[in-house]
């Protein structure tokens, strides 16, 4: 089976690709980049991106799926809908399942589940420590023969340095990256958002932006001890931020990504009450989105990623600080960025795809994904910088409606997603953009 | 104004007009029949999660004496623990048709929640460490009361403000009167963002002398114990000495100046008995005013005030029309008898 994707602008930073081009896929696995007026092989089915980006598929490499032990959330199937619905083609699923993905058996089972829904590759993330307790190592090496991409305790960070210490060693033996959620629980003391006026006038237990930071710091020290990958996830503070650029500065293999409500809303959000605003970490000031967006621009941030964190309507029907954290993202990472970020002026499309597609395959070593040159998987991003839609959670592919930004609308957006050749999502609006194809949309 | 969620989203028009209310119901309660009918028929639900006996005793009595019929129910586990949650609770409590619910919760937001799903007024009767607007008005009456006003006056409030909804709704009440405020305490217990909390700012003192010098009123909070095994302060004996109100730190307050405390009082620890219980102090005119206040606030938002009717013709109505007064009260004529002592 072959597709051209035919008059779109291909955007690739991992071929330094920023050119009009035609990308022709066979068999799932790219076969290259032709001139918009090269012959076009026989029997070859046709995409008019005309007025498209054609990009690497995208890659978050935080998400929770919930799947085993939290089905009414989400399923690794609903999950995988509603990535590609996004325009991921890679979503990296985090441990924190019932039971946590610290055995080869419960990544194995992941793997399953995603195959059989058959939408975007899903690449499990593994417990660093059994049970994300922090007790005892995780068997790392028997997950990485299953499958796993890296390891994390996400919500249960690690909390001692000793601890961290091993952790780092251990995985640097089968070059795993440590993926950590910073955050210090001694000074988080169970704020349920950001320390500052707002959480002074809501009366909310606040926790300090200096949770974050003083882990991050840790983290950076024990990188340079361990010499071990570290990716420190979904990064909220101008402190742990400048942490990561001055261990890139040193040369430690230190990596960060970022969380698109982290740079879309700031902590006066939760006013109401509303726990639609309740994540970890939390909504902060304007300065720490200052501070994102600095290192957005300056290369310090590596990734963004959504920390999709579906929760039942009942469970966020609770008191605030009763409610659990997080919310839904991977439909709106996207939007978030073009709107805050391309539209702004903030970073180029370059960086976007870089951010989305090629920094995480490299950070995860993932050898044929985050690119478009010849021979890695056809998994490939489409999109509209001009297109204006509006997200509406009703419609939203994960089980669950946990968003704040129901309503929002965008400039920028995902029109198709391809994975593995197979187009699996496009707006019904850009139908008649392909031409004998059959399309295998996501079900539902 | 459909509920009393906080006081920091109202004007200084509808606070004053609160404070104007609660005076003219003020003189009910000193009356021999301590009742009129304004709320003859209505249903107040007292919904308290969170023990409480001064509040939701002075919110029982303000309806009683409104003639609302008064229900109190009081839950002792939160949502998490117990099968029921807070919204399933309102929604119940909602089908039979309350005109008002006054509801106390351990998690600020709480009353927020309720008007989601209620259609009765919702009063917010302390929420975390939110908010707890009917304290800071019944505060506001009694300095009024006392010092004719409240624009010009230097306020200080003591004690454990980070946790403080008394606190909060003081500040926002009495700087949108004109008042300043400052706040003193363990440094813990006090940060230093409070400065900022209003935009006419407040000033956050570290010793709690500095607060009180010159000022008109000292507030002065009451201290948890809890506060010492979660290590915000080492011990009860270091507060009493630290951040107790002794009879010397009056010294540096105004000649006249006046002491309020929210109750429940730790005597001996956040203030002494000698003030407790000194010419200074307010605290048992503060739960009489606590009642007006809240009959002002149950009457505006559940009773014929909340369609703007004047307050007067209501509440001069005597209760004779009314069974429960009839039977307790007696003779009829006795009902207009004059005024006792304006000071009990």
């Amino acid at each position: 089976m072959r597709l051209l994707i035919q008059n779109g602008y291909i955007i690739d930073p991992a071929q330094g690709l920023n050119t009009g081009k035609n990308l022709l896929v066979e068999d799932g696995r790219i076969v290259g980049v032709l001139g918009y007026s090269d012959p076009i092989p026989e029997a070859t089915e046709l995409f008019d991106a005309t007025g498209l980006i054609v990009a690497p598929g995208f890659i978050d490499m935080h998400v929770h799926l919930r799947e085993p032990g939290h089905e009414y959330k989400e399923t690794i199937a609903s999950g995988a809908a509603a990535a590609v619905a996004g325009g991921f083609t890679t979503v990296c699923a985090m441990p924190n399942t019932s039971p946590v993905n610290d055995n080869a058996a419960v990544t194995r089972f992941v793997i399953e589940q995603a195959e059989r829904a058959g939408l975007a590759s899903v690449l499990p993330i593994g417990a660093v420590t059994k049970n994300s307790e922090g007790i005892e190592l995780a068997e790392m090496g028997e997950m990485k023969d299953a499958g796993i991409v890296a390891v994390s305790d996400d919500g249960c960070p690690v909390p001692t340095a000793g601890m961290m210490r091993r952790a780092m060693e251990y995985a640097r033996g089968f070059d795993l990256p440590v993926i950590d959620h910073c955050e210090d629980k001694s000074l988080a003391r169970g704020g349920v958002m950001h320390e500052g006026h707002w959480s002074l006038v809501l009366g909310l237990r606040g926790m300090p932006a200096a949770a974050e930071e003083v882990d991050a710091e840790r983290d950076c020290v024990l990188a340079e001890l361990t010499g071990a990958r570290v990716h420190l996830a979904h990064l909220s503070t101008r402190g742990a931020i400048e942490a990561v650029r001055r261990a890139r500065q040193k040369g430690l293999h230190v990596s960060c990504e970022v969380a698109p409500h982290h740079w879309s809303l700031t902590d006066e959000a939760c006013q109401g009450y509303d726990t639609n605003t309740k994540m970890n970490p939390p909504l902060r000031s304007q300065d720490y989105i200052d501070a994102i967006l600095e290192g957005l621009r300056d290369g310090t941030i590596d990734a963004i990623a959504s920390d999709h964190a579906p929760h039942h309507a009942d469970e966020k029907a609770l008191e605030f600080d009763q409610a659990p954290n997080g919310i839904v993202g991977l439909e709106t990472s996207i939007g978030l960025a073009m709107e805050r970020l391309v539209n702004t002026g903030v970073i180029s499309l370059e960086r976007l795809v870089e951010l989305c597609a090629t920094n995480p395959a490299r950070i995860l070593k993932l050898q044929d994904r985050g690119t478009l040159s010849a021979g890695a998987r056809a998994d490939v991003t489409i999109l509209d910088p001009e297109m204006t839609w509006t997200f509406d959670v009703s419609r939203s592919k994960s089980k669950s409606r946990n968003s704040p930004f129901n309503g929002y609308s965008f400039r920028g957006g995902v029109v198709a997603t391809i994975v593995r050749g197979r187009i699996v999502h496009l707006l019904p609006e850009y139908s008649r953009s392909v031409r004998g194809t059959r399309i295998e949309l996501a079900a539902r | 104004m459909k509920h009393l969620l906080g006081i920091r989203e109202l004007s200084a028009d509808q606070i004053v007009h609160l404070l104007d209310t609660a005076e003219t119901f003020r003189d009910i309660s000193k009356r021999e029949i301590k009742k009129v009918p304004a709320l003859r028929g209505r249903t107040v639900i007292n919904l308290f999660f969170e023990a409480s006996t001064r509040t939701r005793t002075s919110f029982e009595i303000a309806a009683k004496r409104l003639s609302a019929d008064a229900v109190n129910i009081s839950v002792s586990t939160s949502s998490v623990s117990k099968g029921e949650t807070l919204l399933d609770t309102a929604r119940n409590l909602q089908a039979m048709a309350p005109d008002c619910i006054v509801i106390r919760h351990q998690s600020a937001g709480a009353p927020y929640h309720l008007t989601r799903v209620c259609d009765a007024a919702i009063v917010n009767a302390g929420d975390g460490a939110h908010e707890h607007p009917t304290q800071a008005l019944l505060d506001a009456l009694t300095i009024r009361e006392h010092k004719g006003g409240i624009d010009g006056l230097k306020v200080a409030i003591i004690g454990d403000i980070l946790h403080s909804r008394v606190a909060r709704s003081n500040i926002y009440l009495l700087s949108k009167l004109g008042a300043t405020v400052s706040v003193a305490g363990p440094g813990t217990l006090v940060p230093p963002e409070f400065a900022e909390l209003i935009e006419q700012g407040v000033r956050v003192e570290q010793r709690i002398e500095d607060a009180i010098v010159d000022s008109d009123v000292v507030m002065i909070l009451r201290m948890q114990r809890e506060r010492q095994t979660d290590a915000f302060f080492p011990s009860m004996r270091e507060y009493a000495v630290h951040y107790g109100l002794h009879l010397n730190h009056l010294n540096l307050a105004a000649t006249d100046a006046i002491v309020m405390h929210p109750g429940p009082m730790n005597r001996g620890i956040e203030i002494s008995s000698e003030i407790a219980d000194g010419g200074r102090s307010l605290i048992l005119d503060q739960v009489t005013n606590g009642v007006a206040v809240r009959m002002a606030v149950l009457y505006l938002l559940a009773g014929a005030g909340k369609d703007g009717q004047e307050v007067s013709r209501d509440v001069n109505v005597v209760a004779e029309s009314d069974e429960t007064s009839r039977s307790v009260g007696g003779v009829r004529g006795r009902t207009r008898k004059p005024r006792r002592g304006t000071r009990n």
